[in-house]
């Protein structure tokens, strides 16, 4: 039980735990204060000012920052706070590159949503406009420091959440930028590409490397098979677009949407999945039966794999081999597909759509080219096909559900979860029974896995074997996980790793949802939920009773492991300078 | 000691030294970064990033702090550091045409160093000499009461006594 202090807001009495913020003791009773650079959880510093109250003291207070105590009293709404809040918005805005219209945040813009909130209608203040190149030399990362309003967000999230660090507030006073040291290009940094700077930037200062056009070139080229594969976590969050409550899944309309789109066909990243765990499962059963590096680690987050290239380049062994599920799918379009429908692989053209921008730079990697061919030709993210919907004019909540294409259009629940936190751990741990024994257990349901806690552990036994497991989603968890296994304070044989907080679904290319809906609702937990439901609903529950997955072995791949799997369906890590040398 | 890479590997050892010194201790990169600074003459990214590696910090923070504060330098400073004072005194008596002269002859930007090491040019807040403005220093030595035109021979001057050095 916490301790409480009443205080007065705007004359109501209110009851609020110690600790808490003249901002959440507010808001708990409906008044909302206005706030641009605070994100809960991960930016709480009072940078912008625009959440300035009265609480009786010399100068106006940051709610955001300012405690509650016994007997405060607090005005959130006078002449002198409206006025100071628009004094700083307006100079906030008179520096600001005013590129709405053509601005990738046009209408989910959280400063352009302020100016309306606070009657903004005239800008007294004409600031100097900085002009600053724009790195686009990232696979996946785009930065506009002109549109920066330097609430520090994506900075906070890239030091303290995911603990990479790339970019700083750098120089001072009115040159103050946020930048990579020496002004590098991300590409040059540590930057691992996850994109959570992106979901966490209030304006357009970030966004992902657009590949839209290039998708739309393919599709119009008639010489081109152009396919499609869409990710778990896409169907769970896409909807939001289109006005749906977080949390419902829309699979069927996305699938429909696609078709409409012009893929020739549209594929389900969830096979693939399986097919990791298939790959997974039996190299975890190797490496504990034959004495193999452990503990082993998934390897499907392309954010996790920069990371540990870069932070932890002594335990690339401890990498499972397996290329992530993109690549995997990519692979077998390009070798098992492009047989069995007599297409010249050379005219098979992969789109993904991904949760993620690290799915960006994965598809560049030179070594997963194993076919010959890229794997995947181009990835865009669920906002880029949100985008190419919109520009078709498609009708999205009025589509018809549609199916996923033959050959390999079954997933099962499985492959669904695996873009929560958790998932791809409970997929493996419901097949590795299967595995090492041939028989199935009764745990399909694996309840301790799931759910947001920064660290999760489990442990299985079977067949007289004892698994012990750990989860981490979001890259500082990670790092403290791995901390404890290289200091001989835990002993795991299986960890999973997913580079964002909340795993896939609340990776760096899923719509944006401002700091009023973040700060308010766990959307990982919400997210999330689509995908269970999904999970729930499915047919075969468990990867390897995917019947897609087990007929490409019989007719393709000969069993999991063997030659040809291993040299289409797995690839291998290279150690990462943080910095490389000048 | 006479071939600089014997000077290099010295200096590597001692900022090794100085890194050691302050590891354990809270809040220690601007004593280190002061120190490297002393021993270098400026914080080139090689520098910084021995001290990121060294203190545990990502190279991001050090370089936001290097960039915040004023002492710190991304370039190396000249054997003679020419600092105009840019002060409310020595600016309304025409600092700043001085410092245009000197970034004109010197073919440098404010920061800058020469690419033959000679001159650094900098320009620095009042220097407490407000009766002599407009006012630069070199090194030690403080010149007053200036006109642009008294630029070109103070240059001139030790470029002549580099030259007799040699």
């Amino acid at each position: 039980m916490s301790e409480y202090v009443t205080l007065t807001i705007d004359g109501k009495e209110v009851k609020a735990p110690v600790g808490s913020t003249v901002l959440e003791a507010a808001k708990s009773v409906g008044i909302n204060i206005p706030t641009l650079c605070f994100l809960k959880g991960i930016n709480e510093i009072g940078a912008c000012r625009m959440c300035v109250v009265d609480v009786g003291a010399r100068s106006l207070q940051a709610a955001c920052m300012y405690p509650v105590s016994e007997g405060l009293k607090v005005i959130t709404n006078s002449p002198k706070i409206r006025e100071a809040r628009r004094v700083t918005l307006e100079l906030i805005l008179s520096s600001h590159e005013k590129k709405c219209l053509s601005c990738v945040r046009n209408i989910n813009c959280e400063l352009q949503k302020l100016a309306q909130e606070l009657n903004i209608h005239d800008i007294r203040f004409e600031g100097e406009l900085q002009h600053y190149p724009i790195d686009d030399l990232s696979h996946s990362i785009v930065r506009d420091p002109n549109k920066c309003v330097l609430c520090r967000r994506c900075v906070s999230v890239c030091k303290n959440v995911q603990t990479v660090s790339a970019i700083e507030t750098v120089d001072r006073g009115y040159k103050t930028i946020v930048a990579s040291p020496f002004h590098m290009p991300l590409k040059d940094t540590p930057c691992v590409n996850c994109g959570q700077c992106i979901v966490a930037c209030p304006v357009g200062a970030l966004r992902e490397k657009n590949s839209t056009d290039k998708v739309w070139e393919a599709l119009n080229n008639k010489d081109l098979h152009v396919v499609v594969q869409t990710a778990p976590a896409v169907r769970a969050a896409i909807g939001e677009e289109f006005g749906y409550p977080i949390g419902t899944p829309v699979t069927g309309k996305m699938v429909a949407a696609l078709k409409k789109l012009g893929f020739a066909k549209v594929f389900d990243t969830d096979t693939a999945a399986d097919l990791t765990i298939m790959e997974e499962g039996t190299e975890l059963v190797d490496r504990i039966k034959n004495n193999g590096v452990l503990p082993m680690i998934t390897s499907c987050s392309p954010g996790w794999i920069k990371f540990c290239e870069h932070f932890y380049p002594d335990m690339l062994d401890n990498l499972s081999t397996c290329k992530s599920p993109q690549n995997m799918f990519g692979a077998v379009l390009k070798s098992y597909y492009a047989e069995k429908m007599g297409i010249d692989p050379a005219k098979i053209f992969v789109v993904s759509v991904m949760p993620c921008t690290a799915k960006k730079f994965e598809a560049e990697r030179p070594e997963l080219a194993s076919t010959g061919y890229p794997d995947v030709d181009e990835v865009i993210t669920t906002r880029e096909l949100v985008q190419m919907i919109r520009e078709s004019g498609i009708d999205f909540r009025n589509l018809e559900d549609e199916e996923f294409d033959d050959p390999m259009g079954e997933a099962t629940g499985a492959g669904v979860i695996f873009g929560a936190t958790g998932g791809v751990m409970e997929a493996a741990l419901r097949s590795v029974p299967y595995l090492l024994t041939g028989k199935d257990d009764d745990n399909i349901d694996i309840n301790v896995v799931r759910g947001t806690d920064g660290i999760k552990e489990a442990e299985l036994e079977v067949a007289g074997i004892k698994i012990k497991a750990a989860v981490a989603h979001g890259l500082g968890n990670a790092r403290k996980l791995l901390d404890k296994v290289k200091a001989g304070e835990a002993e795991y044989h299986f960890i999973e790793i997913m580079a964002c907080p909340g795993g896939c679904v609340c990776g760096g290319g899923q719509p944006i949802q401002p700091a009023s809906v973040r700060n308010e609702i766990n959307l990982m937990a919400e997210r999330a939920k689509a995908l269970y439901q999904e999970d729930q609903n499915l047919t075969y529950r468990r990867s390897h009773q995917n019947p897609g997955v087990l007929k490409m072995y019989e007719e393709y791949f000969e069993k999991p492991g063997g030659h040809k799997a291993h040299k289409l369906l797995h690839t291998h890590y290279v150690a990462r300078e943080i910095y490389p040398e000048e | 000691m006479s071939c600089s890479c014997c000077k290099a590997d010295n200096k590597a050892e001692a900022l090794e030294k100085i890194i050691a010194k302050y590891k354990d201790t809270r809040g220690a990169l601007i004593p280190v970064l002061h120190e490297a600074q002393e021993l270098y003459g400026y914080l080139p990214l090689s520098v910084q990033k021995k001290i990121a590696e060294g203190l545990n910090v990502s190279l991001a923070d050090v370089y936001g702090i290097v960039t915040f504060y004023a002492q710190f330098y991304l370039n190396p400073k000249g054997k003679y550091r020419i600092n105009v004072c840019l002060g409310t005194a020595c600016y309304v008596k025409g600092a700043g045409e001085i410092f245009d002269k000197l970034s004109e002859i010197l073919k440098i930007k404010n920061g800058e160093c020469t690419p033959d090491g000679l001159f650094s040019l900098d320009a620095c807040r009042c220097v407490g000499a407000c009766g002599l403005a407009p006012v630069i220093m070199i090194n030690d030595d403080v010149y007053g009461r200036l006109t642009a035109d008294d630029v070109p021979g103070i240059i001139q001057k030790y470029r002549d006594m580099e030259a007799e050095a040699v």
